[in-house]
């Protein structure tokens, strides 16, 4: 349940901010995650960002990822 | 896109499905709690990749499917009401309540208008500020801070003509409910990832703790399911029972503390009808006393009439896991997207629509 | 109010007269229309292919296009898949009191464009005019009459196992293009609707093999209700792979937003053609080196089991069903 897509913040004005989704832009609300910055990646909830991707996190489970795939491969 | 398509890739999901093979042993049923997840598990035909030795059940997280439908008539009754605009996301529009639906008051002249976020509720509330808008609050946790957040906007503004009906629910309280019943035997579940956004990992401790059961907070790709599916399997074949993460760059364990915060401001807990489940106790969302001159059912005087259930209709035992719609006599035949008899097959996320619209079932 | 469309215009009158003479004829003036007489009269020879089609869309300008030229170009292409050189068409307007003028005009110059590119004529035509809220700005009717060469036969049930199916090229485009522009729902984006005429494209593509079994553009419903019409009109099943449909990243990114699926959205400029195995390649190379083709890629083939379904390989090695599209494509949450 709950649809919620990553989009890059490229601006910020006050509570709010212009988000990009794979060439599309669309005005998103931060209410839910006061502490975004510019060049962030949030999730984003019917406008709302709900949280901060991590970065660091995605790439980690890509590389486990591939870990258990070439376990496979063995 | 970025987060995206790196988990859509099928070369390693090649690998990931052919190392579940290798390591699955025991025989398993697992549940994925959440519609999302049945969602991508049908879409991409996870089903089929996935050994014998592990069966799939759905469960009860489209928040469409469980409401129910003594909260459908009372969104449709206030729909009736001549000065009321009804701000609705589009999944609602065609669920049948006991006698008609968003869709169908619609034609009949009621003002329903779909909108994609609450910030166009806001909205539509200022430019008709001769109107009252009442936006449907349906959802779980990750919705829930959201429609919070549109009411404490609104209270800051002095906004005095946008209410809100609460449908929203919470899910542990359903999961607990879930396995009270014994009626299903788990052996692993899949936890919603964007709820678990929200609420964190912990609050899913009791299922490990209490059940012996397995969990773990899957994200929404390919990949993230064939992941979590993975570690629900590791823990199975060590003979473990915890909480894990594979939804990382989604979820922290403390989940998102601003949304707990706006969530717990305005609503607080009480008991909930889930449809196939009746009442659960502390599962629902009402308003807070303080925030009470926002709620729909207080502002208006609404009669929904008595409810009617339509015959032989099983989405109550699909929604517990119990049954699956292939159980159903209705199913693809009286019951089918066009002509829905039940949630199930109206929301995109319903275990009946999927089952039909990709073709659950079918070998090929 | 001289600058708005009102309801006189549409009385028959002297406003209705001067309505035609300087919106219409103006722009849109032949052999044909400056007669004035209730219908237009021409030979035809050969077999005739004849459709019509009406224009709603919301808004009646959008990125890539507007509704006149949607209209030409959409009447046109559902000629162009049958095989016919698209002739004549008609062209009937219900227009919503106070559209501007300069709206009407703007769209009858836009007609003006299309059908010179489209080497088609407007014969004849027709205009209302409705109470405000009866109709959305705008509405269009057209019919349009073609001939088809000789040996040439399209149709829907004429596809057979072995074929193969190709698409001229991305997804969506059309959809979300129009999408993007809607109340409540907007965000901005580079993307335009595909909205082209397919006539050079079908003509080339017969060239290069006359036998070709069936053509269709995937409007409304998407790529996934043309592949379903097909396969229940020939009886047969087609299967794709899902890796092979080119999808742009803004509509992927879109459908994301929005929960759709990129296999429902329409299209407006593609269009699916199934060929026999040995002819695939020749009308592959014919349809890339037409502009409104350079995408096309063969996206799979005809089965003889499971007769009227259409089954996707998905990136998982899987296969599923993919139906028709139910109802409204609505924007969902969950």
């Amino acid at each position: 349940m709950c649809l919620a897509i990553p989009a890059l913040i490229e601006s910020i004005e006050d509570k709010e901010a212009e988000a990009e989704i794979g060439g599309i832009t669309r005005r998103i609300s931060l209410w839910l995650t006061p502490e975004a910055k510019v060049g962030d990646y949030v999730l984003v909830h019917t406008g709302y960002a709900i949280n901060i991707l991590d970065e660091g996190e995605a790439e980690e489970t890509l590389n486990l990822l591939r870990e258990i795939a070439e376990l496979a491969g063995e | 896109m970025k987060f995206i398509t790196e988990f859509r890739r099928s070369e390693l999901a090649e690998g990931v499905i052919s190392q579940i093979h290798r390591k699955s042993k025991t025989q398993a049923r697992f549940m994925e709690f959440c519609g999302g997840h049945t969602v991508t598990i049908f879409r991409y035909g996870i089903r089929q990749v996935l050994p014998k030795t592990i069966e799939m059940v759905s469960g009860p997280g489209c928040p469409v499917c469980v409401t129910a439908n003594i909260e459908l008539d009372k969104a449709i009754a206030l729909a009736r009401i001549p000065e009321v605009i009804i701000a609705t996301f589009g999944d609602m529009l065609k669920v049948p309540s006991s006698y008609s639906s968003l869709q169908e008051v619609k034609a009949d002249g009621a003002d329903v208008r779909m909108v994609y976020s609450t910030i166009d509720a806001i909205n539509l509330a200022k430019q008709n500020p001769a109107k009252s808008v009442v936006f449907l609050g349906i959802g779980f946790e990750t919705t829930a801070p959201i429609v919070a957040a549109s009411l404490l906007q609104a209270e800051e503004e002095g906004l005095r003509n946008y209410y809100i009906l609460s449908m929203h629910k919470v899910c542990p309280p359903a999961i607990r409910a879930i396995l009270n019943s014994g009626e299903v035997k788990l052996h692993g579940l899949i936890c919603p990832g964007h709820v678990s956004t929200i609420i964190g990992s912990y609050p899913w401790e009791f299922i490990a703790r209490d059940y012996s059961i397995p969990c773990v907070v899957s994200g929404f790709e390919p990949l993230d399911v064939l992941q979590c599916v993975y570690m629900l399997v590791a823990q199975i074949e060590n003979g473990e029972s915890k909480v894990e993460i594979a939804y990382r760059r989604g979820v922290r364990p403390e989940g998102n503390q601003q949304a707990l915060k706006f969530m717990e401001q305005v609503f607080e807990p009480c008991p909930a009808q889930w449809r196939g489940m009746g009442e659960v106790p502390d599962s629902g969302l009402k308003l807070k006393r303080k925030y009470q001159h926002f709620d729909a059912e207080l502002a208006f005087d609404i009669d929904p009439g008595p409810t009617h259930e339509p015959k032989g209709c099983i989405c109550g035992d699909i929604l517990r896991g119990v049954k699956t719609p292939l159980d159903c006599q209705l199913f693809g035949k009286v019951c089918t997207p066009e002509y829905p008899v039940g949630p199930c097959m109206v929301s995109s996320e319903g275990s009946c629509s999927a089952y039909y619209l990709y073709g659950e079932g079918f070998e090929g | 109010m001289k600058d708005k469309i009102l309801l006189a215009h549409g009385s028959g009158g002297k406003l209705a007269h001067e309505l035609i003479e300087k919106n219409f004829l103006k722009a849109l003036a032949n052999p044909f229309l400056v007669k004035w007489d209730d219908s237009a009269v021409f030979h035809l020879s050969g077999r005739v292919a004849f459709t019509t089609d009406s224009y709603v869309v919301n808004p009646i300008f959008f990125p890539g296009g507007d509704i006149g030229k949607l209209a030409v170009y959409g009447t046109v292409n559902d000629l162009a898949m049958s095989g016919a050189k698209p002739l004549y068409l008609s062209l009937s307007f219900i227009i919503e009191e106070g559209l501007p003028q300069s709206e009407l005009n703007e769209i009858v110059d836009s007609i003006q464009k299309a059908t010179q590119e489209t080497r088609v004529e407007i014969v004849t035509g027709d205009t209302k005019v409705v109470h405000r809220g009866s109709a959305d700005k705008l509405f269009i009717n057209t019919a349009g009459v073609g001939i088809i060469p000789d040996g040439v036969d399209i149709s829907g049930s004429n596809a057979s196992p072995g074929d193969k199916v190709i698409l001229s090229g991305t997804i969506g485009d059309h959809g979300i293009a129009v999408l993007s522009q809607r109340e409540g729902l907007s965000f901005s984006t580079q993307l335009e609707s595909d909205c082209a005429p397919l006539g050079s494209l079908v003509a080339e593509m017969l060239a290069a093999s006359p036998n070709i079994h069936c053509l269709r553009d995937p409007t409304r419903g998407g790529l996934t209700t043309t592949l379903n019409e097909l396969a229940k009109q020939s009886k047969v099943s087609i299967r794709i792979e899902e890796e092979k449909i080119p999808v742009r990243e803004e509509v992927l990114g879109a459908c994301e937003m929005l929960g759709f699926d990129p296999l429902y959205v329409a299209n407006e400029g593609k269009l699916v053609a199934i060929v026999l195995p040995e002819d695939a390649d020749k009308v592959l190379k014919a349809m890339r080196e037409n502009h409104y083709g350079k995408d096309a890629t063969i996206i799979g083939e005809v089965t003889a089991e499971h007769p009227g379904r259409v089954v996707m390989k998905t990136c998982l090695g899987a296969s599923r069903i993919i139906d028709m599209l139910v109802g409204d494509l609505l924007p969902r949450i969950c």
